[in-house]
């Protein structure tokens, strides 16, 4: 049979004209022209595409977006300005076997942490044995003393972590970091599954994907499972910043799609360790709080005292057990980015086992030696500020003007135990969509575990794309997109195409 | 339900009542005054303004001002709407929030000084238009819950307190008693009953034999007509009473009883009686209003903590 890949008519090439390959692996492509098996599906059906249709789909997905409101705030201009959440039409493809291997990692990495975590705010055995340094612990900004000595509901730190994989020129995924605090993007997983379901409805027959729909009920069901004393019809609430909070979006969207209350701090009252809301048949009891309010914020009279997001007396309440949070507070000492660097050993101590997973080679900058190696070739690394996320303070060394790398290397030599670096890596690209063309742009993917009376990974992940040419930064506050990740079924992709 | 998502879905439902009526009102003028005499214009828009809630007098041009507060108030209401909307999104359907959100988009486009001089009639068609579907889709789409009854609430609240308004200033410009309908005031009393969408409604009570004793019992006192003072306080006091049931018996009925009489002045008091002093009674209507939404905020919404936490 003759491979449809090589069967191109002239009118065909032109979607494909601008496509190139290069050092990093490509997710689409084995060869020039040669898509890899699970792509084949989708490769077809764009060379038979016409470029009118694909463009009218394009604007069919964008209307869709701005209509339904998906859309995210962007800092540093105008006073919580709206956008759409900038999405590529073309779906990113894993196949069952790779996404098995994706699973098994996670799922050790996010055990092994939140071991982790109950260890250093308990006997700290880890600490003690040497496998972390204690001032790798001690002076992270969001290790939380108060948390000391405090056994949380089921030992669960963790309930909800995003971790964000690259794929390096090899094909292997490795972890570029994990988010254990208030890991948001799961919305726009959910939602642009939704758009793109209407959008190619005869592309899903031919691939076999795997659902993703189940995320709520899943998260529901690990919120409803951190409830204290068991108690058997918890109230679940959603703890928001606001109206003005970047994820607002995704708060009102996963209440809604769990059935739960979504409240502000305002609607929260704390009376003798109890924790109420204010409904308009008075005064209701809360039990569980799924607060996507930072650590900082949530209770003024515990952290900090100008926060008006959170309510006073929560953590009061929540030392008391009369109520569980999720995740529990202190959980982004485990996310540092200093820290990042042992989880291996972290997980060979608590588990036994070897990483299913490897992480990026990491160097810190508070070890003399390895600080030295760094700032001789700020060029070459990636150097990053440990507490930051979302794409700030961040240096990539080979697209950099010599004014910034001199400025990173005070800022280095100031504050030595903020910053580490990593090799810049060739992260893999994959195939999107630019009015009239298809042009490679660099991914990441990050999946979202949940961790109540079991492990739960939904099969997919929010895939980001850094739609700049030659960009490696692919944070929706930095210019980022996003894709639709597609997981598939075992045996779906590829034999469907070839019999079809 | 929470009491910030109660006050939500009610000032939701308000302001989006509110742009709509101001979109009728000044779609009506705007017909009007393509065939009126030039002379007019200044009282005219300084009456219309005021009716539809401006407070302060209309400086320069009149027809400038009202063109530019009434836009203010179409697009800000609309935009108040969505964003009280946006902060109960998880309350309030998918379908009920796309059908804001497209309105919101549709009416910032259009919305703009220079093309409403010559759209506006699009604008007004717009508003209302998708200010029903709204209505329709949140009745089919929304249980009929507590939250739904705050909508309710909102709107008709909103309808009635801007109707009484507008009736009331109508008639003290308009209504000699000794004199009957002629001319050009038939076209302004005409132009009343549009402005309430109820010409049509009227005219198969009537027919289309203008009166203002007519006009004030249809739109004050009309049973049936959703438009009509009595029709609203009624459903007023059904979403409160109803209210006051989810709310639970811990809850005072003050709320419902201030409804309740709300719609008693406007079932049981005579035309002739209202006649005698309809500004008088207007006003009274507006007052009851008033402190209705005053006792909603007290028992629902922004009640004392001390109390809630011994009850």
């Amino acid at each position: 049979m003759a491979n449809p890949a090589f069967d191109l008519s002239p009118k065909d090439r032109s979607s494909f004209e601008n496509y190139w390959l290069d050092g990093a692996y490509d997710e689409m492509f084995e060869a020039a022209n040669v898509p890899r098996a699970h792509y084949r599906a989708l490769h077809r059906t764009l060379l038979d595409l016409p470029l009118a249709e694909m463009r009218r789909r394009k604007q069919a997905a964008d209307i869709s977006f701005l209509h339904q409101g998906i859309t995210f705030t962007v800092y540093g201009r105008e006073e919580g300005t709206e956008r759409i959440f900038p999405h590529d039409l073309l779906p990113r493809i894993v196949t069952s076997q790779e996404w098995a291997t994706i699973e098994r990692g996670l799922e050790q990495r996010i055990t092994a942490l939140n071991l982790f975590l109950r260890d250093i705010y308990n006997e700290g055995r880890c600490l003690a044995a040497g496998i972390v340094p204690r001032e790798i612990v001690y002076s992270c900004k969001h290790f939380r003393r108060q948390m000391r000595e405090f056994h949380i509901p089921r030992g669960i730190y963790i309930a909800v972590t995003g971790t964000d994989l690259v794929r390096l020129p090899d094909g292997r995924y490795v972890v570029l970091e994990d988010n254990l605090r208030v890991p948001s993007g799961v919305s726009y997983m959910l939602t642009s599954r939704q758009v793109m379901k209407r959008i190619f409805p005869e592309l899903f027959r031919l691939a076999g994907v795997r659902g993703i729909d189940h995320y709520s009920e899943a998260l529901l069901a690990t919120l409803r499972s951190l409830a204290p004393d068991g108690r058997p019809d918890p109230n679940i609430v959603l703890l928001t910043p606001g109206v003005y909070n970047s994820a607002y979006f995704e708060h009102a969207f996963l209440a809604r799609q769990m059935g739960i209350e979504l409240v502000e701090g305002r609607d929260l009252a704390v009376h003798e360790n109890m924790v109420y809301m204010r409904t308009t048949a008075g005064l209701r009891r809360v039990d569980v709080i799924y607060r996507r309010v930072d650590d900082d914020f949530i209770d003024p009279l515990a952290f900090r005292p100008d926060s008006t997001l959170g309510a006073p007396g929560l953590f009061n309440a929540y030392r008391s057990g009369n109520v569980a949070l999720a995740n529990a507070l202190g959980t982004g000492v485990a996310d540092d980015k200093a820290l990042y660097a042992y989880v291996p050993a972290v997980i060979r101590y608590f588990l036994g086992e070897e990483p299913i997973l490897d992480n990026v080679e990491t160097f810190l900058c508070s070890d003399p030696a390895q600080r030295q190696h760094v700032l001789q070739h700020l060029h070459e690394f990636v150097v990053k500020a440990v507490g930051e996320s979302g794409g700030y303070g961040m240096l990539v060394g080979p697209y950099s003007t010599a004014a910034e790398r001199e400025e990173f290397r005070a800022r280095i030599e100031a504050d030595p135990r903020n910053y580490i670096a990593q090799p810049t890596l060739q992260i893999s690209r994959a195939p999107c969509f630019f009015d009239g063309s298809v042009e490679p742009r660099h991914v990441d993917l990050r999946p979202y575990i949940l961790y109540g009376d079991k492990i739960t990974i939904v099969p997919g992940g929010l895939t980001r794309v850094a739609l700049r040419k030659g960009s490696l930064v692919v944070n929706s506050s930095q210019g980022g997109g996003s894709k639709d990740t597609w997981v598939l079924h075992e045996g779906g992709g590829a034999d469907a195409v070839a019999g079809g | 339900m929470l009491s910030r998502v109660a006050d939500n879905l009610y000032w939701m439902s308000r302001y989006l009542e509110r742009a709509e009526h101001t979109a009728r009102v000044m779609g009506v003028q705007w017909n009007l005054m393509l065939e009126y005499e030039p002379g007019s214009a200044e009282r005219r828009w300084k009456r219309v303004t005021a009716s539809v809630g401006r407070r302060e007098p209309l400086e320069g041009d009149a027809f400038a001002a009202a063109q530019s507060f009434a836009l203010a108030q179409i697009v800000g209401g609309i935009a108040e709407a969505r964003e009280n909307a946006r902060q109960v999104r998880e309350q309030i359907s998918s379908e009920m929030w796309e059908e804001l959100n497209m309105l919101f988009h549709e009416s910032k486009r259009m919305g703009t000084p220079e093309l409403f001089n010559v759209q506006g009639f699009d604008l007004v068609y717009a508003v209302i238009r998708s200010s029903n579907l709204f209505q329709g889709i949140t009745d089919s789409t929304m249980s009929h819950g507590e939250g739904w009854q705050f909508i309710q609430t909102g709107r008709f609240m909103e309808r009635v307190h801007a109707s009484a308004k507008l009736i009331d200033l109508h008639f003290a410009e308009y209504f000699d008693a000794a004199e009957p309908v002629s001319g050009s005031d038939h076209m302004e009393w005409l132009g009343l009953l549009r402005s309430c969408t109820a010409f049509e409604a009227y005219c198969k009570v009537y027919t289309a034999d203008l009166r203002p004793e007519r006009a004030a019992e249809f739109l004050l006192l009309n049973a049936d007509f959703p438009h009509s003072l009595r029709f609203g306080a009624e459903r007023l006091l059904r979403s409160l009473e109803a209210i006051h049931q989810s709310a639970g018996a811990r809850k005072t009925d003050r709320v419902s009883k201030l409804a309740g009489r709300l719609t008693a002045a406007l079932s049981y008091t005579p035309l002739e009686e209202i006649m005698g002093n309809l500004h008088e009674f207007t006003t009274g209507i507006r007052r009851l209003c008033g402190q209705i939404h005053g006792g909603i905020y007290q028992v629902y919404i922004s009640y004392p903590l001390d109390a809630a936490l011994e009850g």
